[in-house]
């Protein structure tokens, strides 16, 4: 490699920052720190045109060395942070929310309560329009420490009561807090993003309140606005609201219908499916059959009980009733080539039947039916089952000799 | 000279000067009115002449500065270097005598003393900023400043002040401020003809004065030096003093925010040379340590090579010629021949030697090792037989130490001093604020770095790296043998080699492309990029440098051969 023996100031620097960065991805924060002394000069030539200039990377770089560095403490830490506060004007209100952040992954809240406070006061002229989204950020983790509070406060009213107390400060007190909270919580979850923290916490204080119209609003907003990013989480909220609130069927199917699409391999599937199988129209039963096939088609699934005896009750009644039998060959079309290796093989067979009998028995419900009697894995399982005199097993075995036809028709 | 009007009499635009500065017509002699502008000041009535010695001490100033010129700054710089190579052991006589002089001539010739002031100069006087200019909008300062960064390198002092790029003439109201009285105009005028003063051709003066008393030193010593700290040169500013305060363009001027480079220091001193009219200097003859065989010795030492390699760069020497007094020898203004760099000769030699004792085509040299090896092996008497693998090993090794080190050297380099720069009084308060924070942050993670020292100097030394014949472990070749990879023949001992390559068929013209030859790393066997890597770094030069005056060297070696055939081989027989 060429070593150029010339040497300027920016390039000097250039490659100062290059030993600093190799000494911080090997974790060597006492290497990191000791160069970056000789970095920190740069600031006497800070031109802010630069897209990172050296005031951004002297900021970064020290709070990474002071958050790993074993020598280091919170009131260094602190001191580092204030500074760096004055330095750049255009990132005031960033370090503020960084150090908030910094501060209460620390346990200090009321710390960070106050900074926010503090920041949530700043002015500089043209800067704060500017900054604008920063402060709305601020805002709203100063709701979200005010729902803390808020959140402190009514257990401490909830205990007081069971223990006959009534306690007025306190009670005003949760209120003041409830009041702060949902104002900044408010404004932050109309802006298109991803809050979840937020609305978790705000439809809890319109909930408390019994605001609950508001409530479904807020989430419903946040679930179908299209103008919010796609979030799994908006539509786990709506359902898991609708059921505490006792909806109907038709609208707790409806709002996990959008999750299965955006997220199949979601755990409330089983929810999903066991309501859609109980459901009386021919649709949505048949959406049940998709929503469980498409879930065990995720590696995290293969060995989930649940799973399993929900796709195998269903497998099972199908076959029963002898109708919609093309629900199932449509399902094992597009999986045939290869669910045999993934679910079927005679190695998970082994283990299977080793490690969870439970396990095994669903899935060899659905391997016989799917693969046939002579199928590796159904004929391991039932034969192993059979042989170890349990009950159910010889059911098995005979359910599914009974049903091979059924089978037939499925491959066929 | 710049009157181009018709005269009126006989219509011809012929034009001259009386004494009394009026122009008349050379054809006719018709004395016109027309005068060239003489603008008095109080400054033209001063005709300065000042001794080296003393800095004349111009009537105080309210801020406790006194009125500087910019030569006097650099005079001040000077005196410092030349102190400081008196101290590394260079004789007093280049202080007191030899630079002196030099320095005395080129202010005479640029006239910025020893003489009278030329009519129809005029200059500004500026002074000081004060706080009544409100130095964060300056209508006036872009132009200046956007046509003087624009020569220089971005991320400059400058830009401390937020400018526009207007490009409106300089007005006479111009707030352009400077500690200095002319900082100004040194930047501003077209200095090319007076050859301004910059901080890279102080080194050129002190560089010429070693050179005139055929000093032991080389100019990749000299920058190096510059580079370890021992001769000031960055920051030397702050030994000024006090009296003297430096602000606005006076940093421009001062402040150094790169090492020198050897080829812009080297060539300012030949145009320094050819300024200031000097004769030849003193001869550079086979005694001198500038001389190729004395410096090549020193070279084969510091490269652990072989003593007995003096030999043959000695014959390279002689066959071309270039160990005369007159090859040698700078004769300024002389534009006929090729300027010597002594350091690069030296090495070039060397390596032309390697080349034609081991070919260094990443093939025979390893073959030749093996050979030497075996040798070895029934070498009983005497000393080890020199066996290339085996040095190659040892080099290697300290070399990449030895750059590890200075590259880590580069990252902590450290260019601001003590001495806070500001461009203009109003933003003294916000450097200084800034200093402050800067020092706050570097003791902060200073206590981070570990039990650290600082840095210490190194002491100076001429020898970069050190090989002692007393180590046990056979790490020093100086006293192996080349018996390994010569033979006999007519009773002379010759090179096994009978082939080499040339570094180039054809060399480039200089004038066009300003090289005479484009080394690139890829294009050359490793071999020879090592040996040039290791020169390199001991001359701190880009290899490029050395693979030149490789390709001169054996343009000259081989000129028979080369000038005989019209198609050449790259491979040919010695």
């Amino acid at each position: 490699s060429s070593h150029e023996h010339k040497l300027n100031f920016k390039k000097s620097k250039e490659v100062c920052l290059n030993y600093i960065q190799d000494a911080m991805l090997q974790k060597q924060w006492k290497r990191a720190a000791e160069f970056l002394t000789f970095y920190i000069e740069s600031l006497e030539k800070d031109f802010s045109t630069a897209y990172m200039g050296p005031s951004e990377m002297i900021w970064r770089i020290g709070t990474e060395i002071l958050c790993h560095h074993s020598h280091s403490s919170m009131k260094q830490f602190n001191s580092f942070i204030e500074q760096m506060k004055t330095l750049g004007v255009k990132r005031y209100l960033k370090v503020c929310l960084e150090h908030a952040f910094h501060l209460l992954c620390n346990g200090l809240i009321d710390e960070a309560y106050q900074n926010l406070s503090l920041a949530e006061s700043w002015r500089f002229g043209e800067q704060t329009t500017i900054q604008d989204k920063e402060m709305k950020l601020i805002q709203a983790y100063r709701g979200l420490l005010d729902y803390y509070s808020w959140s402190k406060q009514k257990n401490i009213l909830l205990e007081h009561g069971q223990n006959g107390f009534e306690d007025l400060s306190v009670e005003q007190e949760m209120h003041s807090c409830f009041r702060k909270a949902a104002v900044n919580l408010k404004e932050i979850i109309k802006i298109p993003g991803v809050w979840d923290l937020f609305v978790k916490c705000y439809v809890d204080l319109l909930e408390f309140y019994g605001d609950h119209n508001e409530a479904c609003q807020v989430l419903n907003e946040y679930a179908y606005n299209s103008k919010f990013p796609a979030n799994p989480n908006a539509h786990v909220y709506l359902y898991q609201f609708l059921k505490r609130h006792g909806e109907s069927k038709k609208s707790l199917i409806s709002a996990l219908k959008i999750l299965h699409d955006i997220v199949p391999s979601h755990e409330l599937m089983i929810d999903f499916n066991t309501m859609l199988q109980k459901s009386k129209k021919r649709k949505k039963r048949q959406l049940g059959l998709e929503v469980i096939f498409a879930a065990l088609d995720y590696a995290g699934w293969k060995e989930n009980v649940k799973a399993w005896s929900c796709l195998a009750r269903q497998v099972k009644q199908i076959v029963i009733s002898e109708k919609h039998l093309d629900w199932i060959k449509q399902e094992w079309n597009s999986r045939k080539d290869w669910w045999p290796a993934f679910h079927f093989s005679r190695y998970l067979a082994k283990r299977n039947w080793q490690e969870n009998e439970s396990l095994s028995y669903e899935k060899a419900l659905v391997a016989g039916i799917l693969l046939g009697k002579d199928g590796k894995y159904f004929k391991y399982v039932s034969h192993q089952g059979c042989k170890a005199q349990v009950k159910r097993f010889r059911i098995l075995k005979k359910f599914v000799n009974k049903h091979n036809p059924a089978y037939l028709r499925i491959s066929g | 000279r710049d009157f181009n009007e018709r005269c009126a009499q006989c219509s011809e635009v012929n034009w001259g000067l009386t004494d009394g500065g009026r122009f008349y017509c050379r054809s006719c002699h018709n004395v016109t009115e027309r005068t060239r502008e003489v603008v008095n000041t109080d400054f033209i009535s001063n005709t300065r002449v000042q001794t080296i010695s003393k800095v004349l001490r111009k009537q105080e100033k309210t801020d406790g500065g006194c009125e500087w010129y910019v030569c006097e700054g650099f005079q001040l710089v000077l005196k410092k270097q030349a102190e400081a190579l008196e101290a590394l052991g260079v004789c007093p006589q280049m202080k007191d005598e030899i630079l002196c002089n030099f320095w005395r001539c080129y202010l005479q010739k640029s006239k910025q003393a020893y003489c009278n002031r030329p009519a129809g100069e005029t200059v500004k006087a500026l002074s000081v900023c004060d706080s009544s200019t409100d130095a964060d909008s300056e209508p006036e300062t872009p132009s200046l400043l956007h046509m003087l960064s624009a020569s220089e390198s971005e991320g400059d002092l400058q830009t401390d002040c937020s400018f526009a790029s207007s490009t409106s003439k300089v007005s006479e109201s111009t707030s352009l401020c400077s500690g200095s009285v002319d900082g100004s105009l040194y930047l501003m005028k077209n200095q090319k003809e007076k050859l301004r003063m910059t901080m890279p051709m102080t080194l050129s003066f002190c560089y010429m004065a070693l050179l005139w008393l055929r000093e032991p030193m080389t100019l990749s010593d000299l920058l190096r030096f510059v580079v370890e700290g021992h001769i000031p040169y960055l920051n030397v500013f702050q030994h000024f003093p006090e009296k003297m305060k430096l602000c606005g363009l006076d940093l421009k001027i001062f402040c150094v925010e790169s090492w020198p480079a050897y080829e812009e220091v080297y060539n300012k001193m030949l145009e320094l040379a050819a300024f200031l009219d000097l004769p030849r200097f003193p001869d550079i003859t086979d005694s001198c340590f500038l001389h190729p065989d004395m410096l090549c010795i020193k070279y084969l030492m510091e490269a652990n090579l072989p003593d007995e390699l003096h030999n043959w760069t000695c014959r390279v020497v002689k066959k071309i010629c270039i160990g005369e007094a007159d090859f040698l020898t700078l004769v300024p203004g002389n534009k006929s021949t090729r300027k010597v760099k002594y350091d690069v000769l030296a090495a070039a030699v060397i390596v032309v030697v390697l080349k034609l004792l081991f070919l260094l085509d990443d093939h025979y040299e390893w073959l030749l090792s093996e050979f030497a090896e075996e040798r070895n092996k029934n070498n009983k008497e005497g000393g080890p037989y020199f066996e290339f693998k085996k040095w190659y090993k040892v080099i290697k090794c300290s070399l990449d130490v030895e750059q590890k080190k200075l590259d880590e050297e580069r990252a902590k380099y450290l260019w601001r001093c003590e001495k806070p720069l500001f461009y203009s009084a109003k933003k003294k308060s916000k450097v200084l604020k800034r200093r402050r924070m800067v020092v706050n942050l570097q003791n902060q993670f200073g206590k981070l770095s570990g039990s650290v020292q600082p840095a210490e100097k190194p002491n100076p030394s001429s020898f970069q790296l050190s090989w002692y014949e007393e180590n046990t472990d056979g790490s020093c070749f100086h006293g192996h043998s080349l018996k390994g990879i010569l033979q006999e023949k007519c009773g002379l001992l010759t090179a096994m080699n009978p082939d080499y390559w040339l570094c180039t068929v054809k060399l480039c013209t200089e004038k066009l492309c300003g090289h005479l030859a484009h080394y690139r790393e890829v294009d050359f066997p490793q071999s020879y990029h090592f040996v040039l890597r290791l020169f390199s770094f001991l001359l701190r030069i880009e290899p490029s440098y050395i693979h030149d005056e490789v390709c001169v060297i054996e343009h000259k070696l081989f000129n028979k051969k080369l000038c005989k055939k019209p198609k050449y081989k790259t491979s040919l027989r010695k």
